[in-house]
């Protein structure tokens, strides 16, 4: 063990890979934490290397910006700066006052667990998707755009011949035109968002021209492939009895309610479907960072509330790669300088700071267009199963909160089990909320994932628990008190 | 467009994988490549389920693909609750259809 003070980083997605390269650069030493076998994140997922592909690339973006990260981390592992840890699935982030001790779970199994001791932390957890239900959501076949993507980025597989791309947001582009590529008849991408929407943004759209062109780029895959594009359409039900072999898709009006007469089917095996992403803040709010909304709430320095905590990526707010990689940079310098007793000069990272503000302005006007049909729950069946893991029915939560008076989430979820099983409530949880009438809260779970018994029992008695003293913040000074 | 008629994502990115090895699914023989994930390596077989539910014993199979929803649980070697989205599958792997809570039987 050395003197030099120690930073983890949890993901080693574009945030946390920006982040670990930057504070150890600034001469800190990292541990990179991360559940994958290997670095990238969703958004760089690469091809497990048994399958030996030599062209990954083809079904990337951003490729260079990836080689220079990946053979960076290769550069700092190899002297000795950076730790990279994988297979590492954190299940929690224990603040005391000899600073932070990092929990997870090793991989792929998960039955075992160690600790990771640091004098900071940044929070690099991503995000995972939004996926609103409609009748026949359980099917096998449909799946989440991102989990379509990623099966075939990491597993070179389609999940079967015919696909329907369907949803909202921008994921749906790349998922659509990686399908075709790959050789999947791509039978419609079916957005609900109103193109005109788009153009009516189009000025806060046009501040990043390179957004546009890659926004262009798409549109010319999508034609070159020939996937037909229904905007202002959803799908409002997906058929089959064991599997899925058909959705049907019907076009919006101006509210957002389905247009009567419009509804057709379209035979299909594959749904990979979407409605945005949310922020994974589970660690975040277990060391008591205070949230904004769904996202880790961050200062300029990207420093959450917690001192000694910082935040990047896409758990401070859905803004994709690019704005990752900004965040994770100023993280990674903030943390680098305040844990060898400098003052951050944000001077040293202008450049991210304006790509940071840039595409927070960018992403905020997409936002405004991107969003699912104003009246999606009008097609919800009552034996719609709303929560997957514990299988309740639509019916039971509008019962709950018609007739039994359920007013927010936490009763109906006690009332009706709906967020109570294996996924916590991130699959449900938008929808609950919606049918109660609640904002959207983000998922309060006491651990980031399921943790064996046996691993809470071996934690030693004299772990420490519960929040530090206040006046002995891990690295030894206030980070708000500049 | 009816797909590119001749592509295939091993295709695409020009892979040139190890050896590929038999698993088993409920006994029968499924070929898989190393690093695949048990859910790949099925889906690649063609086979999109791998549960029953609990209540009703409904078919399920991958639905996030990043370890989030827990919807592709399967029984891996005689361990049940396995994500089959996030374990690499392994020559002579036994797969098992999970029924339930998989403790069942």
């Amino acid at each position: 063990m050395t003197d030099r003070p120690r930073l983890a980083v949890i993901g080693a997605g574009p945030a946390g890979l920006a982040a670990t390269l930057a504070a150890a650069a600034a001469g800190v030493r990292v541990a990179l934490v991360d559940s994958a076998p290997e670095a990238g994140g969703q958004f760089y997922r690469q091809p497990a290397p048994g399958l030996g592909a030599r062209r990954p690339q083809a079904l990337h973006h951003g490729w260079r910006t990836w080689r220079r990260l990946r053979e960076g981390l290769g550069r700092q592992i190899t002297a000795g700066r950076v730790t990279h840890l994988t297979d590492h699935h954190v299940w929690y982030v224990e603040r005391h006052s000899a600073g932070f001790t990092v929990h997870a779970l090793l991989g792929p199994l998960q039955e075992d667990g160690v600790t990771v001791d640091a004098d900071a932390v940044v929070l690099a957890t991503g995000g995972y998707e939004k996926v609103l239900p409609f009748p026949g959501w359980t099917l096998p076949g449909v799946v989440t755009a991102g989990g379509a993507q990623a099966l075939l980025k990491g597993g070179l597989v389609l999940p079967g011949r015919t696909a329907v791309v369907a949803g909202t947001g921008p994921l749906l582009l790349p998922v659509a035109t990686g399908l075709a590529a790959a050789g999947a008849h791509v039978a419609a991408l079916v957005e609900s968002a109103d193109p005109k929407a788009l153009v009516r943004r189009s000025r806060a759209l046009a501040s990043l021209p390179v957004k546009l062109a890659e926004g262009a780029g798409y549109a010319a895959r999508l034609l070159r492939h020939r996937v037909p594009v229904l905007a202002r359409h959803t799908v409002v039900e997906a058929h089959g009895d064991e599997r899925l072999d058909a959705v049907t898709v019907a076009a919006l009006d101006a509210e957002g309610r389905v247009r009567p007469g419009t509804r057709r089917r379209i035979a299909c095996d594959t749904l990979a479907v979407g409605h945005g992403m949310l922020p994974h803040t589970d660690l975040a709010a277990t060391l008591g960072c205070r949230l904004d909304g769904v996202a880790v709430r961050v200062d300029d320095e990207q420093r959450t509330d917690v001192p000694g905590v910082w935040a990047a990526g896409e758990a401070t707010g859905i803004g994709g790669a690019d704005l990752a990689l900004a965040e994770g940079h100023i993280a990674g310098r903030s943390a680098a300088a305040r844990l060898t007793g400098r003052q951050p000069d944000p001077r040293t990272w202008a450049g991210a700071a304006r790509s940071r503000a840039a595409l927070r302005g960018f992403f905020a006007a997409l936002d405004s267009v991107y969003a699912p049909p104003a009246h999606w729950a009008e097609q919800l069946t009552d034996d719609t199963l709303i929560c997957r893991c514990e299988e309740v029915p639509v019916h039971a939560v509008r019962t709950a909160v018609g007739e039994l008076g359920a007013g927010d989430v936490r009763t109906v979820k006690l009332l009706t089990r709906a967020g109570m099983g294996w996924c916590q409530g991130r699959m449900c949880g938008p929808a609950v909320a919606a049918l109660t009438g609640c904002p959207q809260t983000p998922a309060r779970t006491p651990f980031a994932r399921p943790v064996p018994l046996g691993v809470l029992a071996g934690q030693a008695p004299d772990t420490q628990t519960g929040p530090p003293p206040p006046d002995n913040p891990p690295d030894g000074k206030d980070p708000h008190d500049d | 467009m009816r797909g590119e008629r001749n592509m295939n994502p091993l295709k695409l990115t020009d892979a040139r994988p190890g050896p590929a090895f038999t698993v088993t699914l409920d006994g029968r023989e499924i070929t898989a490549l190393p690093g695949q994930t048990v859910a790949a390596a099925l889906w690649a077989a063609g086979v999109t389920s791998w549960r029953g539910t609990r209540g009703a014993g409904r078919p399920r199979g991958v639905f996030c693909g990043i370890g989030v929803c827990f919807d592709c649980l399967v029984s891996l070697n005689g361990r049940p609750n396995q994500r089959a989205c996030l374990v690499p599958v392994r020559p002579g792997d036994a797969i098992r259809t999970q029924e339930g809570t998989g403790h069942d039987d």
